[in-house]
């Protein structure tokens, strides 16, 4: 069964490799890419489906036993965020056919974005923290390359400062990981969640936590360390910008999810107190910096700070049902949010421009693409039935439970303010009638839309409605993810086997 | 020495904490650079610098004798290293690249991805919104 944790991180670097040989031909190199990812997916569905029927998986790497070795392991959260990033890695590969042109495949395109993809899926399953800032190197590395594609002038721009800021979290990640082996003397999560407790200098260990949370509060892209994304996210190819918007904060979301309920699971008060307040005012942000914006993609990638919050939000209230409402929250946010990139791109091919101000009428004359729009952009902002109302309710729910009425409060405004901003691309881009002096040469609507564009966006848009009705089945899955979460007591003995 | 090494990895994080902060992109890549180094160091110190035996098994017996020195920081340093350079290689080529196009290494005129429509005049030469 150990096969079945490995392939999720050896096909897309296979895949990864074997673009590299045939990237001359752009054909080519998309049904190398394409292939990948769909036996990719392949392999993430299995994978979830075995960790979803017999609990968590674990295989020691060369056959080292742990905890000197490295591990793989799958629980359920990895195993359902393993299974989203592949269908999201086939959803924009087939969107890259129509988006990316011959001489972005010739660089390398379909070589860097499995490369992510694998890095990315590597993150998931590794249970060794070493291996994890690894993986992250591995990430990074390709979302650079993938960041300044083409080498625009605002790709430039956006990569110095999406490149500086990401490095320096991996700088601060590497001294958390060396203090702490310091203090332990081991880099196995599941050994260290054994560990940690029996260390005596508290002060010490809750200076390596901040540490760790400033390093994932980096990649998360968390309030006040989040000035990276609105620079960065608008300038690359819409498909990249859209695998990484829906996959890239995440990872950080997961690393800071692992990390606090596995490794520093004693009672460290003073985070409890400091994670809330980060969670709020990162959806507060988030959403008022989207209101200031008048471009399609920077509206979007405001956004992403700000549901980054609400993901934050279910860890600091470490409750069942939080945690269950964050993984809820991410299951419908990576597929919402990478779909609305996704149209971006498709209006911005309709109409030639990102500028609200610019684009105008296409309710009119590209219905279905209004349409396509407005599920996953409802869904965000939280409209019933459709995914994102449920994980809203969630997690304000679960901040009643414990009677943090004024978190319920502030993640009820934010959603109210994340209506505001829908509706605003809503009106400008598709309901108020075209500007007159719009891009003259070019005729509107006479482009036509390559179904590789269109069936992905519809694919995700299915999945966006199908969470919505059949979210009872979702939200029990991740209860019990959340479950195996608070009892980390599972994932050791996965790990270490009987102590 | 194992004052005298947290004593100077301190040291060389300040000094990197004051390049990184420069407005210069030049001045930044040596801080990096220097943080780099001083986090390598780091490791270092903390996986022990006392004298122990190194963790070899002598000829003719069957364990290592105890106290013995820990090889794993030693080994992460090296992952560390090797990924640090690749990086660093990246940054150089990617700021290089940068000062070509944009005509400058000051981070403060950098303003084309996010340009102030509102308070100042945009960059010559700016496109904008999207890649071109």
């Amino acid at each position: 069964m150990s096969g079945l944790l490995i392939w999720p991180i050896l096909l897309p670097l296979a895949g990864g490799v074997a673009a590299i040989f045939v990237r001359t031909g752009s054909r080519g190199s998309f049904i190398v890419a394409l292939t990948s990812a769909g036996f990719h997916t392949i392999a993430g569905g299995l994978l979830f489906w075995h960790v979803h029927l017999n609990g968590i998986l674990a295989t020691q790497i060369g056959n080292w036993p742990a905890p000197f070795g490295i591990t793989l392991v799958a629980d359920r959260l990895s195993a359902v965020m393993v299974m989203i990033t592949a269908i999201i890695s086939l959803a924009v590969t087939s969107y890259s056919k129509a988006d990316i042109d011959a001489s972005l495949v010739r660089r390398g395109y379909y070589c860097l974005l499995q490369i992510l993809v694998c890095g990315i899926c590597g993150a998931f399953l590794t249970g060794d923290i070493f291996n994890l800032y690894v993986w992250f190197e591995v990430m990074l590395i390709a979302s650079f390359g993938l960041l300044i594609i083409g080498q625009s002038k605002t790709q430039l721009d956006g990569g110095v400062k999406y490149v500086v800021i990401n490095l320096l979290a991996t700088l601060l990640f590497l001294t958390a990981i060396g203090l702490l082996y310091g203090l332990t003397g081991t880099l196995n999560m599941a050994d260290l969640h054994l560990k940690v407790p029996l260390i005596a200098n508290r002060g010490l260990l809750t200076a390596i936590a901040m540490l760790f949370l400033a390093a994932f509060g980096i990649k998360a892209a968390l309030f006040p360390l989040f000035f990276w994304l609105p620079a960065a996210y608008h300038t690359p190819p819409v498909s990249v910008s859209a695998i990484f918007s829906g996959l890239l904060t995440k990872v950080g979301i997961y690393a800071l999810i692992r990390v606090f309920t596995l490794v520093f699971s004693v009672e460290m008060a003073y985070f409890y107190t400091l994670l809330p307040v980060m969670a709020a005012l990162t959806m507060i942000t988030g959403v008022l910096g989207a209101a200031a914006q008048n471009e399609f993609r920077r509206i979007l990638s405001f956004h992403i700070i700000s549901q980054v919050g609400y993901m934050l939000m279910g860890l600091a209230l470490q409750t069942h049902l939080a945690l269950a409402g964050t993984l809820f929250y991410l299951v419908h946010h990576i597929i919402v949010k990478a779909n609305l990139f996704l149209v971006s791109g498709v209006v911005k091919r309709l109409q030639g421009s990102f500028e609200l101000a610019q684009l105008g009428g296409i309710y009119r004359s590209n219905g279905w693409v209004a349409f396509l729009f407005f599920i996953p952009a409802f869904s965000l902002a939280g409209f019933p039935p459709l995914s994102g109302f449920w994980a809203k309710m969630i997690l304000i729910r679960a901040s009643l439970d414990i009677h943090a009425y004024w978190l319920a409060f502030v993640a009820a405004v934010v959603g109210l303010l994340t209506v505001y901003s829908m509706t605003k691309i809503w009106a400008e881009v598709f309901w108020k009638p075209a500007p007159v002096i719009n891009h003259a040469a070019e005729p509107m609507t006479a482009r036509n839309i390559s179904a590789w564009m269109l069936a992905p966006i519809a694919a995700l848009t299915m999945l966006t409605i199908i969470i919505g009705l059949g979210a009872e089945v979702v939200f029990r899955f991740a209860f019990q993810a959340a479950e195996e979460l608070s009892h980390p007591e599972y994932y050791v003995h996965a790990v270490l086997g009987k102590r | 020495m194992q004052t005298v090494c947290a004593i100077l990895v301190g040291v060389m994080v300040a000094a990197s904490v004051y390049l990184i902060l420069d407005r210069n992109l030049i001045r930044f890549i040596f801080g990096l650079v220097l943080v780099g180094n001083a986090i390598n160091l780091l490791i270092f110190t903390v996986g022990g610098l006392d004298s122990r035996r190194p963790p070899i098994i002598p000829n003719h017996t069957t364990a290592v004798q105890e106290p013995l020195a820990n090889a794993l920081p030693q080994a992460l340093i090296l992952t560390a290293i090797v990924i640090g350079f690749a990086l660093l290689s990246f940054i150089f080529v990617l700021f290089y690249r940068t000062y070509q196009d944009l005509g400058t290494v000051d981070t403060e005129s950098m303003r084309i991805a996010e340009a102030d429509t509102d308070h100042l005049p945009p960059p010559a030469g700016a496109t904008k919104g999207g890649s071109a």
